[in-house]
C-alpha cells in the first residue's frame, strides 16, 4: 500500500474512525519488514496486537467434573430431603417411645409412693395393736396370780 | 444441552475470554481460574443459554463483570501485590533484555491504562470486534467506546514514543 494512504489510515486509527478491515490492512503493513522510518513507532503496537491474539487458554476444561458437579448438586438435594424426612420420622418415633417411658416411670413412682404410705400406715396400726396386747398380758398374769391363790 | 454441544458453542471463544481476563487480571493463573469459573457458570446456565441470541457477547460481558469484581475484592489486591513484588525481584539482566523488546513495552503500557480503555483496546485491536458489539458487551454508549478507544490508542502511542526517544526502546 502507498505510504500516504497508510499515513492517513494511521491518523484515522488514532481517532478510532477506521473500520476493522482498514485496521487489518495496517496490521499487515506493520508486520512487514519495510516500515517507513517516521512510522516506526507504530510498529510495536500492531505487532503486539497480532502476538496477543495468539495466546490461548491451554487448561483443559474438565467437563466430566463439570457434568458431575451439576448432577451431583441435584442428587444431593434429592437425597438430603430423603435423609431429612427419615431423620424426622426417626426422631418422632423414638421421641414418643422415650416420652412414653418417662410417663410410665412417673406412674410407677407414684404407685410406689402410694403403696409405701399404705404400708407405713398399716405398720403404725400394727404397733398400736401390739401395745394393747401387752395390756392383755398383764391382765392374764394378774388373773393367774388370783387363780393360784385360791 | 449436551456436553458436546456446549463445547461446540464455547470452544470458538474460550481463548477470547481468557485473553480479556488476562488483560484485566494480569496474572496468567488468575486469568485461567477466571476463565474456568466463567465456563462453569455458563455450563450451569446451559438451559437459558439456548435463548440468548449471542452467547459470545454474553460470555464476554460475564468475563468483564467477573474480573472487575475480582479486582475490587481484597483477594485480588493481595495478588496484585504479590505480582508487583515478583516483578521487582526479577534480575536486572532480565529487565534489560525485556526493555529492549519494544513489543513487550506495549503490554506494559496497556497494563497502566484505565480498566475501561484496556477492555476497549483489547476487544477492538486484539479481538477485532465491531464498535457496536463492544458497546453491547461493555454496556457503554457507542460514542463512549469510540472516545475510549481513541484515547487508549493515543496514550499507547505517546508512551511508546517517549520510550523510543529516551533510547530505551
Amino acid at each position: 500500500m502507498e505510504l500516504d494512504k497508510i499515513e492517513k489510515l494511521v491518523e484515522k486509527y488514532l481517532e478510532a474512525e477506521t473500520t476493522v478491515a482498514e485496521e487489518k490492512a495496517l496490521k499487515t503493513y506493520f508486520s512487514e519488514e519495510k516500515v517507513a522510518p517516521h512510522l516506526e513507532e507504530y510498529a510495536p503496537m500492531f505487532q503486539y496486537f497480532s502476538i496477543a491474539k495468539e495466546e490461548q487458554f491451554t487448561q483443559q476444561l474438565k467437563l466430566d467434573t463439570l457434568a458431575s458437579v451439576t448432577s451431583k448438586k441435584k442428587f444431593n438435594y434429592k437425597w438430603l430431603s430423603v435423609a431429612a424426612a427419615g431423620l424426622l420420622l426417626f426422631g418422632i418415633y423414638f421421641g414418643n417411645v422415650y416420652r412414653e417411658n418417662q410417663i410410665e416411670q412417673e406412674k410407677a413412682r407414684i404407685a410406689y409412693q402410694d403403696t409405701k404410705r399404705a404400708l407405713d400406715l398399716l405398720a403404725e396400726n400394727f404397733s398400736k395393736g401390739t401395745e394393747k396386747v401387752a395390756y392383755l398380758n398383764q391382765f392374764e398374769e394378774t388373773k393367774q396370780k388370783i387363780y393360784n391363790k385360791q | 444441552m449436551q456436553q458436546s454441544e456446549f463445547l461446540n458453542v464455547v470452544m470458538p471463544f474460550k481463548d477470547k475470554l481468557f485473553r480479556l481476563a488476562k488483560r484485566l487480571l494480569v496474572s496468567t493463573e488468575e486469568a485461567e481460574d477466571a476463565t474456568q469459573e466463567i465456563l462453569l457458570k455458563l455450563w450451569s446456565k446451559k438451559k437459558a443459554m439456548e435463548n440468548y441470541n449471542n452467547v459470545e457477547a454474553f460470555a464476554m460481558t460475564m468475563t468483564k463483570n467477573f474480573c472487575l469484581d475480582r479486582l475490587k475484592s481484597k483477594q485480588a489486591g493481595n495478588l496484585k501485590l504479590v505480582h508487583s513484588n515478583y516483578e521487582e525481584k526479577g534480575s536486572q539482566l532480565q529487565t534489560q533484555i525485556e526493555a529492549k523488546d519494544s513489543v513487550n513495552w506495549v503490554e506494559r503500557i496497556m497494563e497502566e491504562l484505565p480498566e475501561q480503555q484496556k477492555m476497549v483496546l483489547q476487544l477492538r485491536d486484539v479481538e477485532e470486534y465491531d464498535l457496536s458489539e463492544i458497546a453491547k458487551m461493555l454496556d457503554m454508549q457507542p460514542t463512549a467506546v469510540r472516545v475510549a478507544l481513541s484515547r487508549a490508542r493515543k496514550t499507547v502511542r505517546e508512551k511508546l514514543v517517549q520510550k523510543h526517544n529516551y533510547g530505551i526502546g
